[in-house]
């Protein structure tokens, strides 16, 4: 761990002055781990927990306004989260443990950072050790050929094959929620699918944040009358483990057939999966398990697993099939 | 401490006993290794080798030494001499025998390749990340196939009749292999060492299952006399066989201390528990098993591969219950080292039993399954009335009854054989059973027993309590010969300076604290009572000893026409004129009246493996699982729902400890069979899942509905309270009861652990 200052300041103004080449520290969850292990190494760190950032909100549209300090455990139990974005709150509740939960934000949970053994590795990306594109682009990419049994079978490039590892954010891709941020140049918004990036040539860019950019709020759209909501977490052992595949799914059933429907996956893409082919597959058709088989289908039509990792393929189709099952049962 | 309801004197001998130490360690007063603190203490970070296998190009420590707070860096360019153990003929058992930093030779990943010490454990680490080192790096081997290019030795082991030919002839025969992967302890707390130097004597404060052993060791590696080492481990966050032996870190620190002139502490993270103190090896085991059609086992051959490190013989023994537990005219086991660019491997939890019965076990459920034939009633008909390995009866062996009592229990005669046929609750459920066995000895011991003139009683033993409750034995001990309430007594343990105790492995403490326990606190009994009639001024004077008894600590007539005796003392000129009390006296009081400071006494404990009667008998416990999982096809979801223990470990002494520890076992056994599995990088060797993150053991949400019976017959062989021991047996036929299951419920059978949702998906079974 490198040395470092740190400022703690009690207003959005001041915390956006004081950001200069600095990192913004939340939960601390991800980023002081990350620190303790060379990977990340900050200069400066400005604590953001003062900030008037960790309210809930209900908003005039009928949508709900989180604060980025907002606690992952808060989100999950607020009565309306529970109630008209139960998507959400199973995430949220599937993810990490109760202590990291009380501590994890939703601005920190956004920009969490891949669990690739090889970019967690202090050396990564430095002559002597594993090559890693993420960590110092032009290294490589040592998952490539490497054990990659929790890796990314959708959105990966030959630069990089790392899965974003969060379980928020792909209720969040479902739920279509956009994300407000504020930084050096003023505030602005950005649509929850334009928020994270495919890794391409430049897997060191995950998001559309700019240097010294602040996230404050993430905005949920108003609940889709009659819909139903669900997440969906595989995984080996029975929790406090990152997904090897999930879904979440909101559909709308009317008379046999979905008349509205979103699904996104975690655990298989470099990115939270929104799959706008299995929405296709779906849209205005009967709801039976044939049609999910065929949603998912097209939603792992373009999958490319590498050595360890090709059961995630069929166990993203299982799991996006037995969500929809759930979410229109 | 006893609870109210916990049964009194002799009767606390059996019954469900809270600890003595769970008080301070749920108040976290305990101190275990380096919570120690010592002014002027120094602290050190290791610095590991980031290739598997090569030499050590250029080391520069020449930043790090600028760096503040910074007093030494250690690497193999300057390390102090220190010395080897040649091992197998010596006292005592060290774990890696290459001492540390002996010279520029990288045989695995993580190797420590420097050590740093600083005044402030924040200075010692950024200055540890600030060693450089650069490495002709090799590629390591850390294949994972062990059979194939395989060129050591096999050595052949328990062959009787002609297993060959047996197998030929057999008309039903199963022949296949069986892989564990390698498995990392993972005890809550990790390896340290604290050393401080008092001239030339030094006190290491360890997390050690053996201080005796340990400071044998670490006397040897240090080049100084024995009773110049003291090794304390007072309490430990387990150690499931990792901590049996020293590992190299103790020597660092010993050796920093002394060359520093300042206590030094050394700790490892979470990281160097994959690399640097042990695993399970690798196994790769070929059964195979022939038998008649109606069942009868007609030939056994089980030979196995183990991985073991460069540089040490580690020999994991998986053939070790294939010779007794089920009988068989043809059999046979070999074993052989495949070395690989590891750390060395170190026994774990059952070493050699659990993957061993996890391949024996397996084969005879698939034989079951060949011949269509319940597999209960194969072990049944199978089951072995004395010992074929060693021609020997057995002191006590009921694993017949382990198996129909589990087979009650779970209601084994509705199961119906077909894979996929049993369902609940719109699951498919799968039933499976193996058995477990665990050998028994009596290990030599020392214990004191004082007692005291503030009405306590102290007894001292160099063994250690690592978690399983040896304290409270040896309380229970205490109370059930005294009377003496258990908040009155002390237990010393975890001290190398106490007499010489038993390292706490092989399930053997038990057995071997409780005849050295139970001798010492009767000769300290007789030794008061002598005192009571010898003493001029004792209400007993004059009395015939025998004639006294002790009851809740204090000194009685046996008989009340004893008091006759009594009268007649008093007559004598100087003798005092008093009188027995009518309830007694407490024993303090006559220490007082005698004027000393206690009453101290030794006893021991004679080993089986010289005691006649003990060598003419097979020792062994045993024990049976029965495992249920619950199966959701459409998900690939397998979870553990139940499992059933019965065992046969002798006389339990402390039910809660010992079923304490077959739940554990248990739990373990799940993780091993269904999760855990250090993975090596295959280019540099690294231990890729080490951190509690990606290397996955079971989480409380794993857990199935335990059950756990003791058929409790008193094995009088191995000592008077019958007692046996339950460490590790518990894990021994857990992972064959999972997969037996997992083929019941998705008919795939999975040879190499652990079973992963990879080799679930390809299940036929559907949901309905
Ligand atoms: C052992 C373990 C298991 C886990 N398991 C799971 C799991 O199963 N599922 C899952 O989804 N997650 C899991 N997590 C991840 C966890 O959810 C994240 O660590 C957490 O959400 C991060 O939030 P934080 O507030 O602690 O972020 P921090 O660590 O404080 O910050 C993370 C990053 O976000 C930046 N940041 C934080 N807030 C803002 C802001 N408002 N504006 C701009 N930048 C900001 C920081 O600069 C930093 O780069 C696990 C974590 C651990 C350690
Ligand atoms: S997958 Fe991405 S993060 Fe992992 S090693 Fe490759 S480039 Fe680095």
């Amino acid at each position: 761990m490198q040395t470092f200052n740190y400022v703690k300041p009690a207003s959005i103004d001041k915390a956006l002055a004081a950001a200069n080449g600095g990192k913004f520290i939340a939960g601390g969850t991800t980023l002081v781990d990350l620190m303790k292990l060379s990977v990340e190494q900050p200069t400066g760190l400005v604590d953001i927990n003062l900030l008037p950032l960790d309210k809930i909100e209900t908003l005039p549209t009928g949508g709900l306004r989180i604060g980025a300090m907002v606690r992952n455990s808060d989100l999950a139990w607020h009565p309306e989260v529970q109630k008209s974005y139960a998507v959400l709150s199973q995430a949220l509740l599937s993810g990490a443990s109760p202590q990291l939960r009380n501590m994890a934000t939703t601005g920190g949970n956004l920009l969490q950072r891949t669990r690739c053994a090889y970019f967690r590795e202090p050396n990564a990306g430095t002559p002597g050790g594993y090559g890693c594109d993420k960590r110092t682009p032009g290294t490589g990419c040592a998952a490539l050929e490497g054990y990659n049994r929790t890796h990314a079978v959708l959105g990966t490039s030959e630069h990089c094959i790392a899965t974003h590892p969060s379980d928020m954010c792909v209720a969040m891709a479902a739920l279509e929620a956009v994300i407000h941020a504020e930084g050096p140049k003023g505030k602005r918004t950005i649509a929850f699918a334009d928020f994270h990036k495919l890794p391409g040539n430049t897997p060191h860019i995950e998001n559309a944040l700019e240097p010294g950019e602040l996230v404050t709020y993430v905005d949920l759209p108003k609940p889709i009358e009659g819909s139903r909501s669900v997440y969906l977490k595989l995984r080996d052992r029975a929790s406090y483990e990152f997904a090897l595949a999930s879904a979440a799914v909101l559909a709308k059933v009317e008379g046999g057939h979905i008349r509205y429907v979103r699904v996104a996956m975690g655990g298989v893409g470099t990115k939270p999966w929104r799959s706008h082919e299995a929405e296709a597959a779906l849209m205005g058709k009967t709801a039976d398990a044939a049609q999910f088989r065929k949603a998912a289908e097209a939603a792992l039509a373009g999958a490319k697993p590498h050595n360890d990792n090709a059961f995630k393929v069929e166990l993203a189709k299982r799991c996006v099939v037995r969500a929809l099952k759930m979410a229109t049962s | 401490m006893a609870t109210a309801t916990t049964p009194q004197a002799a009767g606390i001998i059996g019954a469900a006993v809270p600890r003595i130490d769970g008080p301070v360690k749920t108040t976290g007063t305990a101190l275990y290794a380096v919570d120690h603190d010592f002014p002027g203490l120094a602290h050190a970070v290791a610095v590991q080798s980031t290739v598997g296998s090569g030499r050590i190009r250029k080391l520069d420590a020449s930043a790090a030494e600028q760096m503040p707070g910074v007093l030494l860096i250690f690497h193999h360019g300057n390390m102090e001499k220190v010395y080897r153990l040649f091992p197998h003929q010596d006292d005592a058992t060290t774990s890696e025998a290459r001492p540390p930093f002996e010279d520029d030779k990288i045989y695995y990943w993580g190797q420590y390749v420097a050590l740093v010490v600083a005044e402030t454990l924040e200075q010692a680490t950024a200055a540890a990340e600030a060693v450089r080192a650069e490495y002709d790096a090799e590629t390591p081997n850390v294949s994972a196939d062990l059979e194939t290019g395989f060129t050591g030795q096999r050595h052949s082991s328990w062959k009787r009749g002609d297993p060959d030919k047996a197998l030929a002839e057999a008309p039903v025969v199963i022949d296949e292999t069986y892989i564990t992967p390698v498995e990392t302890h993972n005890p809550m707390e990790m390896h340290g060492t604290v050393a401080v130097w008092d001239g030339d004597n030094v006190t290491l404060y360890e997390s050690s299952q053996g201080v005796v052993n340990h400071r044998i060791v670490m006397a040897e590696v240090l080049g100084v006399p024995r009773e110049n080492v003291r090794v304390i481990s007072r309490f430990i966050g387990s150690g499931f066989g990792g901590k049996l032996f020293p590992w190299p870190q103790s020597t660092m620190a010993a050796v920093a201390a002394r060359k520093l002139n300042r206590p030094v502490k050394l700790s490892l993270d979470r990281r160097m528990m994959f690399s640097n103190v042990g695993h399970r090896p690798l196994t790769e085991q070929r059964i195979r098993l022939g038998a008649t059609a109606d069942g009868r086992l007609t030939a056994v051959r089980h030979d196995f591969l183990n991985h073991t490190s460069m540089l040490d013989d580690i020999v994991e023994r998986c053939g070790e219950q294939t010779p007794f537990i089920y009988s068989c005219p043809n059999l046979e086991v070999s074993s052989g080292l495949a070395r690989r660019n590891v750390g060395t491997p170190t026994p774990m939890r059952g070493p050699g039993a659990v993957p061993g019965l996890f391949a024996l076990e397996s084969a005879m459920d698939e034989l079951a399954v060949k011949l269509k034939m319940d597999p209960l009633e194969l072990r049944i008909k199978n089951d072995a009335e004395r010992d074929e390995g060693t021609n020997l009866p057995f002191s006590s062996r009921h694993l017949k009854e382990c198996f129909t009592t589990g087979a009650e229990k779970i209601g084994w005669k509705q199961r119906t054989p077909e894979p996929g046929s049993m369902r609940r609750n719109g699951k498919v459920i799968g039933w499976g059973l193996a058995g477990a066995s665990w050998g028994a000895a009596r290990i030599p011991c020392t214990a004191t027993v004082e007692l005291c003139p503030n009405g306590r009683i102290c007894v001292r033993c160099a063994t250690q309590d690592i978690g399983t409750g040896t304290y409270t034995v040896f309380a229970q001990v205490m109370h059930a010969k005294t009377g003496v309430p258990m908040d009155r007594i002390d237990v010393l343990l975890g001290d190398s300076s106490l007499p010489d105790g038993p390292t706490s492995g092989g399930s053997m403490a038990t057995s071997a604290v409780l005849p050295a326990a139970t001798n010492a606190v009767n000769s300290a009994i007789t030794r008061l009572m002598n005192i009571a009639t010898l003493t001029q001024n004792s209400p007993f004077y004059g009395a015939k000893p025998e004639t006294l008894t002790l009851i809740d600590g204090r000194i009685h007539m046996k008989e009340p026409e004893q008091a006759g005796v009594r009268r007649m003392a008093l007559t004598s000129d100087d003798a005092p004129a008093v009188r027995p009390p009518a309830g007694g006296i407490p024993f303090e009081e006559l220490i007082s009246l005698a004027r000393l400071s206690g009453i101290t006494a030794t006893g021991r404990t004679f080993p089986s493996f010289e005691d006649p009667k003990a060598k003419a008998y097979s020792l062994h416990s045993f024990g049976a699982h029965i495992a249920e999982v619950e199966w959701e096809p459409d998900i690939a979801r397998l979870r553990v729902s139940r499992i059933f223990s019965i065992f046969d470990c002798g006389r339990i002494i402390n039910l809660k400890a010992g079923a304490n520890q077959i739940l554990g076992a248990a739990v373990m056994g799940v993780g091993m069979t269904l999760l855990e599995e250090t993975r090596y990088e295959k280019r540099t060797g690294q231990p890729i899942n080490g951190s509690f993150a990606d290397y996955l053991v079971a989480t409380c949400a794993d857990l199935p509905e335990l059950d756990v019976t003791f058929l409790d017959y008193p094995d009088l062989i191995v000592n008077e309270y019958g007692a046996r021991g339950v460490g590790e047996i518990g894990m021994a036929g857990v992972a064959p009861a999972i997969t037996a299951a997992v083929y019941h419920a998705t008919g795939i059978r999975v040879r190499e652990l652990p079973v992963r949702i990879e080799d679930l998906l390809q299940s036929k079974i559907v949901e309905v």
